[in-house]
């Protein structure tokens, strides 16, 4: 047993946080949050870097990785909070046309509200009676459907990784500004009511990457879906914390941190629920082992 | 990132489980929890067993993997849980064979591991928990021996332990944390007092410790003289960062029991409550995964635990309170009576915030050595 990174895994989360940093950094993202609208342009690029077609076999084209692989690369996405349908595109790799090169956007119908309906080419499952809504999130155009299909186990991992990226970047960020911000004559990271709020965050992101991680690695839809449960909770609770710590500059719209903790929404309320989850796990739960 | 055994770890676990599974059934009854007495002779009973069965080296002589497979199996299969052997295998044991010369290795390790000498923890003093490091406890040198005087508090089975990892100050005019330095202390030794603590669950399970002139050889010293902070920093490691492994499982098989009460007793349609359980469940099974990582990071950095033990503690401590809270409501009333199952251990886990670095403590912790926030006053 050797539950550690590889040096290629390494190697491949530093590439893609590298190329994220370059093309996706602080600038773009705010530039995205004004237009509002899905870059093609980038989409092609995450294409052509292999983050649509990573798990599709070499002989088809892709780049013949596994899913733990994805969920590390779909980690370094969430901490960059990249837009768009990442999930149902990759899953999509091998099946739709165009998906894993990203000259298609394929977005799915696999929760009561569906993802950047309007800007995809295609689209799994039905979505006849769609309604858009006024989303929460800037980065994320949202359709409210009435019957949902389950989301498959591979996405419910996908967008826990998502989720796990996000928590993790909130605690740096939380952490850089409590380093950096004086109040009182000191750093607010000397004290200890907001270090504790940093620690607890680090807590919620550890729990769930050791969650998510193994969960790519078993494959197992149980595990899978306790990981989106933890990595949920760390995402969303994180963000908030992160808030806490950036106090009246954290309300603001200029900040970054609302937007992480209204993507962490939009996830958290795709996939099974957290009582269905729980229930899950309840059921499974059986006298001495 | 691989979470599969390689061949030979998968076979040592299919021994240790046949061996458990002949094993077990032929242990004399458990003691009483509250009787200390009676569970050293039971708990070093059981660690000669498996030191005959050629398991005794195991907390310290395999590899971090076979040490967390063999936690895993013997929780799985309910054998005896370390008890008074904790400090010995757990932490005193492991800083000895990182941190000893040959001559102390040769000495205190085989005794342990042959379950004919317990060891107990004498760190914490009365004006020194959380600030371990300002312990006023003083070791004048006599020639070859050091003399101590001070006082301990909390130690854990000091009654019936042989040896005590203590912690002195040998130099008061040097910085705290440089100043003190690591000893083990013979138990046996003139002018040490031993006055029984009892705990809120009723049990004499610590003392404090008085300590006059006592006379420790310098042999006994393990590390350099005022280099005592850096060994217990190894010492804590283990006990942060592997002790509680087995407990982890221990938790799982209780999840399951509970579930099963809760079955019979009708608790199960609380919709709440059944996926509190549920939540508890993944949450154990992610704590687990994280132990795995853990042990993995420590295997590959040759050995000793690193910090994440400290991540760990924080949320395995507070989960495994919520499970005996849990317990308690699917008990019902049942869980006011002292002789029923989990009650004991609702009790203990009251613990758990407070032992081995309270929770704040930990938060500092993490929030300053790996987080790097600037050091509070
Ligand atoms: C069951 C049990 C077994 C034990 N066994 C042993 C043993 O075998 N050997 C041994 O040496 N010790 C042992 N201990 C002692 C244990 O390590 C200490 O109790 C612990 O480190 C806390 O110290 P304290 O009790 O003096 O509390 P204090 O340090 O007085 O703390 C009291 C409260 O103040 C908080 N606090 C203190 N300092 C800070 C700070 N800087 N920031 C924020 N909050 C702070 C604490 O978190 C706590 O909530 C045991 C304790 C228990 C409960």
């Amino acid at each position: 047993m050797d539950f550690q990174l590889s040096d290629d895994q390494r190697a491949l989360r530093d590439g893609f946080r590298d190329l994220l940093a370059g093309r996706f950094g602080r600038e773009a993202l705010r530039e995205a949050v004004d237009r509002g609208s899905l870059d093609r342009g980038l989409w092609k690029e995450l294409g052509d870097a292999g983050l649509f077609g990573l798990c599709l076999p070499e002989a088809d084209g892709g780049v013949g990785l596994g899913l733990p692989e994805a969920v590390l690369v779909f980690e370094e996405a969430g901490r960059a909070l990249l837009p768009g349908p990442l999930v149902a595109t990759h899953l999509a790799a091998g099946v739709v046309k165009g998906a894993d090169t990203g000259e298609s956007v394929v977005t799915a119908v696999d929760g009561e509200v569906v993802e950047w309906l309007a800007e995809s080419d295609h689209v799994r499952g039905d979505a006849s009676a769609a309604r858009e809504i006024r989303s929460v999130d800037p980065l994320t155009p949202l359709h409210r459907v009435a019957h949902a299909q389950e989301m498959p186990d591979a996405a419910v991992l996908l967008t826990a990784a998502l989720q796990l990226g996000s928590a993790g970047r909130t605690t740096e960020m939380a952490v850089q500004y409590a380093k950096t911000r004086e109040q009182f004559g000191q750093p607010i990271g000397a004290f200890q009511a907001v270090k504790h709020l940093c620690a607890q965050m680090l807590v919620r992101t550890e729990l769930a990457r050791a969650a998510v991680y193994a969960a790519a690695v078993t494959g197992e839809g149980l595990e899978a879906a306790g990981a989106k449960l933890l990595a949920d909770d760390a995402a969303v609770r994180n963000a908030r914390d992160c808030l806490q710590v950036y106090g009246g500059m954290g309300f603001t719209w200029e900040a970054d941190v609302h937007l992480h903790l209204k993507r962490a929404w939009v996830r958290a309320g795709r996939g099974p629920t957290a009582a269905q989850v729980e229930d899950r796990f309840a059921a499974a739960l059986r006298g001495p082992l | 990132m691989d979470l599969t055994y390689t061949e030979e770890e998968e076979d040592f676990r299919l021994r240790l489980r046949a061996w458990l599974a002949r094993t077990l059934p032929t242990l004399p009854p458990k003691p009483d929890p509250l009787d200390w007495p009676a569970r050293r002779t039971y708990d070093l009973g059981w660690q000669r067993r498996l030191y005959d069965a050629g398991y005794g080296e195991v907390h310290w002589g395999s590899t971090p993997t076979q040490h967390l497979i063999y936690l895993e199996e013997t929780e799985k299969a309910g054998a005896p849980y370390v008890g008074a052997n904790f400090v010995g295998l757990l932490h005193a044991g492991p800083t000895i064979a990182a941190e000893g010369t040959a001559a102390q290795r040769e000495r205190w390790l085989p005794p342990v591991v042959r379950g004919e000498e317990a060891w107990c923890q004498g760190f914490s003093e009365p004006d020194a928990g959380s600030d371990l490091a300002s312990l006023r406890t003083k070791a004048v040198r006599d020639g070859d021996h050091y003399v101590v005087t001070g006082s301990k508090i909390w130690t854990s089975h000091a009654e019936v332990a042989d040896w005590c990892e203590l912690l002195v100050r040998t130099d008061p005019t040097a910085p705290k944390h440089r100043g003190i330095t690591w000893l083990a202390m013979p138990m046996d030794t003139p002018g040490i007092t031993v006055r029984p603590l009892r705990t809120l669950a009723g049990s004499a399970e610590f003392a404090e410790m008085f300590l006059d002139e006592v006379r420790i050889p310098v042999a006994n010293r393990v590390g350099e003289e005022n280099d005592g902070w850096r060994v217990t920093m190894v010492t804590l490691s283990y006990e942060r960062g592997t002790a509680f492994v087995g407990e982890v499982v221990q938790c799982r098989r209780t999840l399951g029991q509970l579930a099963d009460a809760a079955r019979e007793n009708g608790r199960w349609d609380d919709d709440a409550l059944r996926r509190r359980l549920g939540r508890l469940s993944a949450e154990f099974g992610a704590l687990w995964r994280l132990t795995q990582w853990n042990v993995s990071e420590a295997q590959r950095s040759g050995g000793v635990p690193g910090i994440g033990g400290s991540v760990f503690k924080l949320r395995y401590s507070h989960a495994r309170q919520e499970l005996y809270e849990t317990a308690a409501e699917v008990l019902g009333p049942d869980s006011l009576d002292l002789d029923r199952e989990w009650t004991a251990d609702r009790l203990s886990s009251l613990s758990y915030t407070i032992a081995a670095g309270t929770s704040q403590i930990q938060q500092n912790i993490v929030a300053e050595r790996i987080l790097g926030l600037p050091k509070g006053r």
